[in-house]
């Protein structure tokens, strides 16, 4: 009989990891291209992160109801998420913005270790957005997180020495942010390798653009990220956080047209289908906004094999 | 594809010009680059031909399903990602109808489904075909059902059934109109072969081993069918990726001869058919089928092809035109930005958010981003009030007109160029909405 050969690369390098929480948590360690049992017989488990907000103006309505009660806190709503299957929270500080309440960077890092505590899961922890602030409010979280390991996120090419060095002091990741160019995302790995972070502190987001809104760039990206990494480039094996809550950006996702059909499950199948491209083309970390869509994520998971 | 001195070994070397090339070093590098083809030598051997041709073959054969304006391409693939090279044929999405469904039930599914349309970006998406499943068992049933379809739509169809018999009638009836033959397993591989040939159709062959799935193209080939589409299984997310990542890439490769076919997949309906059918879309399949679809499924599935599909060499661009938002009128103000589809789209979305009316400007700046544009000297003031008379902005509205703060330094030109007052808006769009509310205020 025929026998198709199986093409399998030799590929002469791995991702690395990342270890989160007490240590138990790891991210990151694939030896081939995602799903592929052929390439990588355990390709890793992608660990899923459920966005918390610690203020809901300008929130999705669709989100706040799924979520109830719970959203009024983040402790509450980090627990609903931990409750229905999160590894990790990715909590957004907003509070911190000047327009906000301008909450102090102690008042936030409170909040994050609250978080912590009451899951017991590693954070991802944003800040307001602007890059000062944040950095005054990172260098309170990572001390408050202190013992917890956790994502301090994000740092940029322009600046990035504050939030590092409140990483490194506390043993927590940094998350590394370029702007879907693989060269970029390359560059950022390197200015924090040079600056003293180890690569098995680091984690990239190299812009997880989402469906409708330039997906097929992001997915290009990082299937060229995965491909150089798994080559040998060491300053790409470097895990991948893909936000997928940004689906919630694009207006054919939620926007309350009838004739786009059912909108509670059309959003959930846009940020759906945003993960599924960030799987296919290499998240190691995914951000998700809905636990409708966190159900959809994890039963394909399942069926692709992941973490087997 | 052969190079140059692959295709050289095969001429005569006689330079003689026939070709229309001054030697047949020349030639062969036309023929490399696909500029010229093997016909133009009137003395290259049938056997050398043969041999040259078999090798030249696309990795993926092209097929074509259906008839008129409404055939559905397949195959003809280059690449296995789609930063190499863009992805030729998108994927097709077709629904299934039961043979055993009521003239009026089946009018009403395929209206259902003709109805849903969405546009987006410029582009209409829509159903590509629909399948005729026997459920009756019965050749007249199928025949009179499958005249009925046809008679419903000219969208491309696919015959399914397990039975040579059910299908032979209504395959010679609709000869002329193309449709796929689904399929041959196993079982009823020499039947089926039998059908497709004499009716000059398309075949599908189904079977979940690849091993299996290349015997059966063998005996197909050897029938005398060609115009060939795998089934290789859909049984779960990882059956799919692998199967259609191992045919995809064994045939690219050239490490294998007998997967280089189009792939489809029969998804069902529910969750799981979306969760299969984005994967497939991603991944390599040519043809999914499912059972039902709904609206808010089918939108994110058909924006998701189109995402998949495009060119990664060029970046996707919106056409330079005045683009109204929330409704605005005479006092609403006139934001800009460039033709890049990114930038476009997320100053957009950010304006919305806002839900302050407003009129954008987008200007031809050939796919550059603000920054990249202004420094390529493709988003002057020039370009921008250009634009923004032509598209007639400026008799729209009285309102104030608001530069992008990466290119600030444009508003003082601009306000000469127009006699207009310009303001100077955010560096980043994500703080439009705050800036437009303010600027209500
Ligand atoms: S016609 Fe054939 S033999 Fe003559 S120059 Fe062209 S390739 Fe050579």
């Amino acid at each position: 009989m025929a026998k198709v050969p199986l093409p399998k690369e030799k590929w002469s390098g791995n991702i690395g990891s990342v270890s989160l929480g007490d240590g138990g948590v790891r991210a990151g360690g694939g030896k081939g291209m995602p799903f592929l049992s052929f390439e990588d017989r355990s390709y890793p488990r992608a660990l899923i992160a459920g966005e918390v907000m610690d203020d809901v103006s300008d929130f999705p309505q669709i989100v706040l109801d799924q979520f109830g009660e719970a959203a009024s806190d983040p402790v509450s709503w980090a627990e609903e998420w931990k409750a229905r299957g999160a590894d990790l929270i990715c909590l957004r500080l907003l509070s911190t913005d000047p327009d906000r309440g301008d909450a102090s960077p102690e008042d936030a890092a409170r909040t994050a270790r609250e978080v912590a505590d009451a899951t017991g899961l590693p954070l991802i922890v944003y800040g307001c957005g602007i890059a000062d602030k944040d950095a005054d409010t990172m260098e309170a979280v990572s001390a408050s997180l202190a013992g917890h390991r956790s994502i301090l996120a994000y740092v940029e090419e322009d600046s990035y020495k504050r939030i590092s060095a409140a990483a490194m002091a506390n043993k927590h990741s940094v998350l590394a942010f370029s702007n879907l160019d693989i060269n970029l995302a390359k560059q950022m790995n390197i200015l924090l390798s040079d600056f003293g972070v180890d690569r098995s502190d680091m984690v990239m987001d190299p812009l997880m653009a989402p469906l409708g809104m330039g997906m097929e760039y992001s997915y290009s990206v990082n299937e060229r990220i995965m491909l150089a990494a798994l080559s040998g480039d060491r300053m790409l094996q470097v895990p991948m956080v893909c936000d997928a809550s940004q689906a919630w950006q694009v207006r054919d996702c939620s926007d309350d047209d009838p004739s786009l059909g059912d909108v509670a499950e059309r959003a959930a199948w846009w940020e759906f289908t945003t993960a599924l491209a960030a799987l296919l083309s290499g998240a190691d970390i995914l951000i998700l906004r809905g636990h409708d869509a966190m159900a959809l994520v994890k039963e394909a998971i399942d069926d692709l094999g992941g973490g087997a | 594809m052969p190079t140059a001195i692959e295709f050289f070994k095969f001429l005569p070397k006689t330079n003689c010009g026939e070709c229309g090339q001054a030697t047949c070093l020349a030639f062969a590098m036309q023929l490399a680059n696909q500029k010229a083809t093997i016909d133009a030598c009137p003395y290259v051997d049938g056997g050398a031909k043969e041999k040259l041709e078999e090798s030249s073959a696309p990795p993926v054969r092209a097929i074509t399903i259906g008839s008129g304006d409404r055939a559905v391409s397949m195959g003809g693939e280059t690449v296995l990602y789609r930063h190499e090279r863009r992805f030729v044929n998108p994927t097709a999405f077709a629904i299934s109808i039961s043979d055993t469904c009521s003239a009026q039930e089946m009018e009403q599914e395929v209206s259902k489904y003709l109805d849903m349309a969405f546009e987006r970006v410029g582009t209409v998406f829509n159903i590509d075909m629909f399948v005729l499943r026997d459920d009756s068992g019965d050749p007249e049933s199928f025949r009179t059902a499958a005249v009925r379809l046809r008679s419903l739509t000219d969208l491309p169809l696919v015959l399914e059934s397990s039975s040579a018999d059910v299908l032979s009638s209504a395959a010679a009836e609709l000869r002329d109109v193309r449709p796929l033959i689904y399929g041959a397993g196993q079982d009823n591989i020499e039947a089926m072969v039998a059908v497709a040939k004499e009716n000059s159709l398309p075949l599908a062959l189904i079977g979940n081993d690849l091993d299996r799935m290349a015997e059966m193209v063998e005996v197909a080939r050897k029938g005398g069918v060609e115009d060939l589409i795998l089934d290789l299984g859909s049984s779960s997310m990882k059956h799919i990726l692998e199967s259609n990542t191992v045919a995809r890439k064994v045939s690219l490769r050239r490490t294998f001869k007998g997967l280089g076919y189009p792939l489809m997949n029969l998804v069902g309906s529910g969750p799981a058919a979306m969760m299969k059918a984005s994967l497939a879309v991603m991944k390599y399949s040519s043809l999914v089928v499912f059972d039902s679809l709904e609206a808010q499924q089918a939108l994110p599935l058909m924006t998701l092809r189109q995402n998949i599909y495009t060119d990664p060499q060029v970046p996707i661009q919106v056409k330079e035109d005045l683009y109204p938002i929330s409704d605005p009128g005479e006092e609403s103000p006139i934001l800009f930005t460039t033709n890049f589809s990114l930038t476009y789209f997320t100053v957009r979305a950010d304006i919305e958010k806002s839900r302050q009316p407003v009129w954008l400007q987008v200007v031809d700046t050939e796919g550059l981003s603000v920054l990249t544009a202004y420094a390529a000297g493709k988003f002057s003031h020039e370009h921008v009030a250009t634009a923004l008379q032509a598209s007639g902005a400026l008799d729209r509205s009285k309102g104030p007109i608001v530069t992008p703060g990466m290119v600030a330094k444009l508003s003082g030109k601009l306000e000469e160029a127009l006699g207009r007052k310009v303001m100077v808006g955010t560096m980043e769009s994500s703080a439009l909405p705050k800036f437009l509310k303010n600027l209500r205020q």
